[in-house]
């Protein structure tokens, strides 16, 4: 489902080029989930925005869902992202402008595979029925996370990326949320690259691989 | 030591945002520039009626003059003398020379009170001596000295600073020479203490007492004008202002973190508002300076125009470079703080309150955008049913304005509701996902943007409210040059007898069908300056002349001399109607007669009643007889104009067809609107910038929108277009908002602000190829101003766009 | 204002208005020139003399009420011509008048101004019947026998004061000088003068609307000249005095910049007829000196006239009596007793 292959990443800084990643290799196998664990600047984040295409490789390539992303131009890697891909980032994602039903139901639109039974079973799910009214800034963190992965989950995405999404929320909420998370991903039939620097966590994962100093340690 | 520490923190945002620092600089400054600038204009043409008042002593000192407002015999004036009168003459009048107006202004400088101050020649001077004995001496302002050079007609010429342009200021004596009056005085001035005691009797009957007036005849009559300028330049400095509060609303909210920060750090709450206040102060200081050079210079380009309308519409005179007072600047820089402190009160007052923690719950955009809403639109209809009571019961031209400035206000404060709701329609019967997400993101951003469309709103109203006016006074005007111009060639002669000479003489050319005295006089009626024309009975006028009102044989009551003819304006202004009686002040004393019929007078500040030529002659038989017109033939009007010019050694100015009579009247017409139009369009500039400037301000929130959609695999150009759609759309509906708007404009200025200041209806026409203009205008105002932001969104790098995500939360 | 431009303006207020036009101490081009014999001749010389430059008309009267408290009045008429041409008619005219008139008690002098133009009839001065009249302001003769000038009605007044009187004069004018030629220094500027000291007058006074009932004495000089003074004439000290016993002493002293003066006057019998008195003849003194418009004026005199056995000292009767007009100098009513009591005027000019 997603191959990684040697892919190098540096920015550019005040003192020069900063590598931050440095020849990464993985692969995830459809219906599998792996966990990315390291240290708080290891890169863990920038693979996944090269991951979505949110940004581009210096060198390597990254194939989703056998396309080949790092080949890609703006347009198609929007359309990939569209369809193929849903995100779940710490920060929110929400459309600030649109009310939680909205927001639920857009990348699904989007991608032209709004499915409202399955729609209403992640609501359900995820618990979010008394929201729907409600705009994102009136939200709590926890609801903003579960709504972000429900709209993750909607367009039944083959591959979900996760960067730390129970990170603000508390040990036994985050649990919950995980294994909520956790059972949808398998119920939709998707591929999980969660990002986390708990290894607690990353151990309920299929797969853990550790990142540290710009590559796969293990 | 802690508030240079605390400003500097708040100064740094501003070299983070250059654009917001520059937008709130520029805010001020046009703010302050067009005000100021149309107020150097006012102020200046102010002080030139001034000096003109104090030219004649009238500003300080009583007049006696006489019941029609004439001039009336240097006996009367020895009489008051000989009877102890304090009284001392005046003899003014203007004398054309090569075509060039001079005001003549005749003194007695013995006795002429200390403080007719403007024109004393000087105690102790010699030049006393030269102006009382021949050769005498003129005095005048070094420029038209400098442009008269040593006429021979004229006195020797000597240069006095006070004196306002083209005027020549003479011993009465030699102006009896000049302007032909021999034994005649215009008016007396008496100092003021003494004008409360009645006029001895044999004196009463012909003169009265004016008691001293700060404002001259040229105050009142060009007050409208004036008027008209400086609600022009209020409604540029509320356009300016919308950007500044847009500017500083926005620096408060970006920098509240940092406030909660500083107020953490242990800044008291009252030492950072008196820093924010310090800040707010600095930028009016800077912003109104640069504003007040700018006013100069728009002052400075508009001049010409505004003294070349002023010049052709009343007569007045302005002189050619500005010259400001201290005093000037002084209010420039107070209205610019003032402004200032008034945008910026909301974010201070907010500021000092700032609880340190943020709260947990952020208040809901959308309830917060709706409560909003709710109390603008309650203020727009307490406004707007003030506007109506201020036009069912106020008068005057003040109450004109107050309804305009109500029906502006009101609506403007209205149009961020109507938008809501027809973006919340467009929200309902959006069915795509993307569509649905702009027309909702539409909602959301009409909070930012509401007070640049405010002030779209207000510009494109009063474009297109001035605009049909404008033009509609242009075709009725056409029309109406049309039927007063009716003679083919209009003939001065030198003076009354040959005037006679040469309607005698024209009559008996073939080719002539007609020759009609064209008299006048000048009078005031109740208090109200008056000038009289004398005509002679003819078809020409039964068929052309155009009435407002008249009795069912108005021609045939005028003719036979019991009757007249009033103009519109004075038949406002007094509530006369055909049918009525009024006494018209003769220099032998009261003419009663009746009020035939009503006719229009374009232009015009003074009334105006005609009467048949033989009452002219009865009535006034000193009034100025050597005007003509002359209907002729088609095609024998150059060759009859070149035979009178050969056989009466008349001139240029002597001699005018009907062709340059109009261009004369449309040109001074074009320059009377040449400033309305200029500040109009200047208007639509700074509604142009306030958009600018807001949607510069929004970008860096904007990203935060656009983030999560590009995220979600919507592409940057997606997002560009979608961007500029919106706001070519809320321009749109802010144009289709300022139709209606505008038409109401144009029907207060036409029906109401000009029937009150210059005392005619106009009938109003529609236009819609201007309305399809103006739209166009305000698409193509939203487009250039979305134009930078949204290149900035396509052209913006991933890298910003991630920051998005992790700056803001 | 300096000293020099003082003096012209007083005597020759046209030298102020032409300044330059007529240099400062040059000839009086143009102008008739005051020259032996004077040959007067009335009523002829009551009337203007035009081609003279500076003309005056000039009454004083010490006046007193019922209850014997003393006022005094001042009425004064100058002719002052811009050229030596012939006057032309209307606002043409070359002649402007000035009038001076003041109404001074103990407690306020009081004083009024005002100019006119010839030519239009607001001023001027006509024989036959005589009348000199400037605005409301009139000296007109009423009919009667005798001189032209024996029986006159005066009026003027100005701001808080009017007077409204009636002079009648039992002798003929006494001329002043060699027979009416009035030499003011040795060598230097002259005039033609007469003098009518012997009024009689009655009529009444307005001061604050209140109306008040007098007589008294009156004094009128007739002044005609064109030469300009000196630029080292300083200033005047002129006297004239009604005596108790119905003679009238009129003397003057004429002061240089350097310090020096010229003393003349004319001692007149009750019967009218005048004896000029020379330089030696005459010694004036000032006593005492008060503040007035801000110059320390000397307004109490001793007058000397040892062949007459005259020898008085003179008290002002308001020493603030200051005409503060466009051409200021201090002029008011005084009473004199020692040898001989009496009442009557001072006329200073020339101090800083």
């Amino acid at each position: 489902m997603l191959e990684v292959a040697s892919v190098s990443k540096s920015y550019a800084t005040a003192l020069g080029p900063l590598a931050v990643l440095d020849g990464v290799t993985l692969d995830l196998w459809p219906g599998r989930s792996l966990a990315l664990t390291g240290e708080s600047g290891s890169g863990k984040s920038t693979l996944l925005h090269l991951i979505a295409g949110l940004d581009a490789v210096d060198a390597g390539r990254i194939r989703v869902g056998g396309a080949e992303v790092t080949a890609m131009g703006d347009a198609g890697r929007s359309a990939l992202r569209r369809e193929a891909i849903g995100l779940v980032f710490q920060q929110f994602n929400l459309i600030p402008s649109l009310d939680v039903a909205a927001n639920l139901a857009f990348q699904a639109r989007l991608a032209g595979r709004h499915d409202p039974d399955w729609l209403a079973v992640l609501t359900r799910r995820l618990g979010l029925g008394d929201l729907l009214a409600r705009y994102p800034e009136a939200l709590s963190g926890g609801q903003q996370q579960r709504v972000a992965i429900a709209r993750a989950l909607a367009g039944r995405p083959g591959l979900i990326l996760a960067d730390e999404p129970t990170g603000n929320l508390d040990e036994a909420t985050g649990d919950a949320v995980l294994d909520l998370m956790l059972e949808l991903v398998a119920a939709s039939g998707a591929s999980l690259l969660m990002v986390t620097h708990s290894t607690r966590l990353a151990a309920r994962l299929d797969a853990q691989a550790v990142l540290r100093q710009g590559r796969i340690a293990r | 030591m802690r508030a240079w520490t605390t400003l500097r923190a708040l100064m740094g945002h501003w070299r983070r945002h250059p654009v917001e620092c520059l937008t709130l600089l520029a805010g001020l400054a046009v703010a302050t520039a067009l005000w100021s600038g149309v107020q150097a204009l006012n102020a200046e043409a102010r002080a030139s009626y001034a000096r003109s008042a104090a030219l004649l002593g009238t500003g300080t000192l009583a007049s006696v003059v006489a019941e029609d407002g004439g001039r009336f015999a240097r006996e009367d004036f020895v009489a008051l003398r000989l009877l102890g009168w304090p009284v001392t003459p005046l003899l003014d009048g203007r004398l054309t020379r090569d075509g060039e107006s001079l005001r003549i202004i005749g003194i007695d400088p013995i006795t002429l009170p200390a403080s007719a101050s403007a024109l004393r020649i000087g105690e102790g001077d010699e030049r006393l001596t030269d102006f009382l004995l021949p050769p005498h001496l003129a005095l005048a302002a070094p420029e038209t000295l400098a442009r008269l050079g040593a006429p021979s007609d004229l006195p020797p010429l000597a240069a006095s600073e006070t004196l306002p342009p083209d005027t020549l200021v003479v011993d009465i004596g030699v102006a009896e020479r000049l302007l032909d009056a021999e034994g005649r005085v215009s008016r007396l001035l008496l100092p003021p203490e003494r004008a409360g005691e009645p006029l001895p009797a044999p004196l009463a009957a012909r003169l009265r007492v004016l008691p001293e007036d700060a404002e001259s005849d040229l105050d009142r009559l060009t007050a409208s004008f004036h008027l008209n300028l400086a609600a022009f330049g209020f409604l540029a400095f509320v356009v300016g202002l919308f950007i500044v509060y847009s500017a500083i609303g926005l620096a408060f909210e970006q920098r509240k973190p940092m406030i909660r920060t500083l107020r953490a750090c242990g800044v008291s709450a009252r030492l950072l508002t008196g820093v924010m206040l310090a800040e707010t102060v600095g930028f009016a200081l800077a912003g109104g300076a640069l504003g007040i050079v700018a006013g100069y210079g728009i002052a400075a380009a508009l001049l010409p125009d505004v003294a070349a309308s002023l010049e052709g519409l009343y007569g007045a005179t302005l002189p050619g470079r500005l010259s400001l007072d201290p005093a000037w600047w002084l209010a420039g820089m107070a209205l610019c703080l003032a402004g200032a402190l008034a945008a910026a009160g909301g974010s201070l007052w907010r500021a000092a309150r700032l609880p340190v923690l943020a709260p947990a719950q952020p208040q809901a955009w959308l309830a917060d955008q709706r409560r909003g809403m709710r109390h603008q639109l309650a203020a727009a209809a307490l406004i707007a049913a003030g506007s109506l009571v201020a036009l069912a019961f106020g008068s005057g031209l003040a109450a004109g304005f107050a309804v305009l400035g109500g029906l502006l206000v009101s609506a403007a404060l209205a149009l961020p509701a109507l938008l809501a709701s027809a973006l919340a329609a467009g929200h309902r019967r959006a069915r795509r996902p993307v569509a649905e997400w702009a027309w909702a993101d539409g909602r959301q951003q009409l909070s930012g943007l509401s007070l640049a469309l405010m002030a779209l709103l207000l510009a494109l109203a009063v474009n297109l409210g001035v605009g049909t006016m404008v033009e509609s006074f242009r075709r009725t005007f056409v029309a109406y040059l049309d039927q007063r111009l009716v003679s083919d060639l209009y003939v001065t002669g030198q003076d009354s007898a040959q005037a006679r000479d040469i309607a005698a003489w024209a009559a008996a050319r073939p080719g002539v069908a007609a020759v009609l005295p064209i008299w006048r006089a000048e009078s005031r009626f109740r208090d109200w300056p008056l000038e009289i024309y004398g005509f002679a009975d003819h078809a020409t006028y039964r068929d052309n002349w155009p009435l407002v009102a008249a009795l069912p044989d108005a021609w045939d009551r005028v003719a036979g001399g019991a009757a007249v003819l009033v103009s519109e304006q004075m038949a406002r202004r007094f509530g006369l109607a055909p049918g009525d009686r009024l006494t018209l002040p003769t220099p032998a004393g009261g003419w009663e007669v009746e009020l035939a019929a009503i006719h229009r007078d374009f232009g015009n500040p003074v009334g105006q009643v005609m009467v048949a030529s033989d009452a002219f002659a009865r009535h006034w038989p000193e009034g100025d007889r050597r005007r003509m017109g002359l209907r002729v033939a088609p095609g024998a009007v150059p060759g009859l104009a070149a035979a009178l010019a050969a056989r009466f050694g008349l001139g240029e100015e002597q001699i005018v067809d009907q062709r340059g009579r109009k261009e004369f009247s449309l040109r001074i017409f074009e320059k009377t609107f040449a400033i309305t139009i200029a500040l109009n369009a200047l208007t639509l500039l700074v509604a142009g910038v306030a958009l600018l400037t807001s949607l510069l301000t929004l970008a860096d929130l904007r990203l935060v929108q656009l983030a999560p959609l590009w995220a979600l695999g919507l592409t940057r150009a997606q997002l560009a277009w979608l961007e500029m759609g919106k706001m070519l759309g809320l321009a749109a509906l802010t144009a289709c908002a300022a139709l209606p708007l505008g038409l109401a404009v144009a029907w207060v200025l036409t029906a109401v602000v000009n029937v009150r200041a210059f005392g005619w209806r106009l009938p109003v026409e529609f236009l819609p190829g201007q309305w399809g203009t103006l739209f166009a205008l305000a698409l193509l105002c939203a487009f250039v101003a979305a134009l930078w932001p949204i290149w900035r969104l396509r052209r913006a790098s991933p890298l910003t766009l991630l920051q998005s995500f992790s700056n803001e939360r | 204002m300096n000293a020099k431009v003082f003096l012209f303006a007083v005597f020759f207020p046209a030298m102020v208005f032409a300044q330059g036009y007529a240099g400062l101490g040059g000839e009086a081009e143009g102008y008739r020139p005051v020259t032996r014999p004077a040959s007067l001749a009335f009523p002829r010389d009551h009337g203007p003399h035009p081609g003279f430059r500076i003309e005056w008309w000039y009454l004083t009267a010490n006046l007193s009420d019922a209850d014997g408290k003393d006022f005094g009045i001042q009425w004064t008429l100058f002719r002052i011509p811009l050229s030596p041409a012939p006057e032309a008619p209307e606002w043409q005219s070359n002649q402007i008048w000035m009038g001076h008139a003041a109404l001074t008690d103990a407690d306020e002098h009081r004083y009024s101004e005002t100019f006119a133009r010839g030519g239009i009839g607001t001023a001027g001065v006509q024989l036959a019947p005589f009348r000199a009249w400037i605005d409301d302001w009139r000296m007109a003769a009423l009919p009667g026998p005798g001189d032209a000038l024996a029986e006159i009605a005066l009026t003027a007044g100005g701001e808080r004061f009017a007077y409204d009187l009636h002079a009648s004069a039992s002798l003929p004018p006494v001329p002043q000088g060699e027979e009416g030629y009035s030499l003011k220094t040795p060598g230097g500027a002259a005039s033609y003068y007469y003098s009518q000291p012997f009024y009689a007058v009655e009529g009444s006074l307005e001061l604050d609307g209140r109306r008040i009932a007098v007589t008294g004495q009156a004094w009128l000089d007739r002044e005609w000249s064109s030469q300009p003074l000196r630029p080292d004439d300083a200033g005047w000290d002129w006297f004239s005095l009604h005596l108790a016993t119905g003679e009238k002493v009129m003397a003057y002293r004429f002061r240089k910049t350097d310090g020096s003066a010229s003393l003349a006057g004319t001692w007149i019998d009750a019967g009218g007829r005048p004896s000029p008195l020379g330089d030696s003849e005459i010694a004036i003194t000032e006593r005492t000196r008060s503040t007035v418009a801000g110059r320390a004026i000397p307004t109490a005199w001793h007058v000397e006239i040892p062949s007459r056995g005259f020898a008085v000292d003179t008290e002002p009767l308001n020493p603030q009596s200051w005409m503060g007009t466009t051409f200021a100098y201090w002029e008011g009513p005084i009473r004199f007793g020692g040898s001989h009591d009496g009442r009557g005027y001072l006329e200073m000019t020339g101090y800083e």
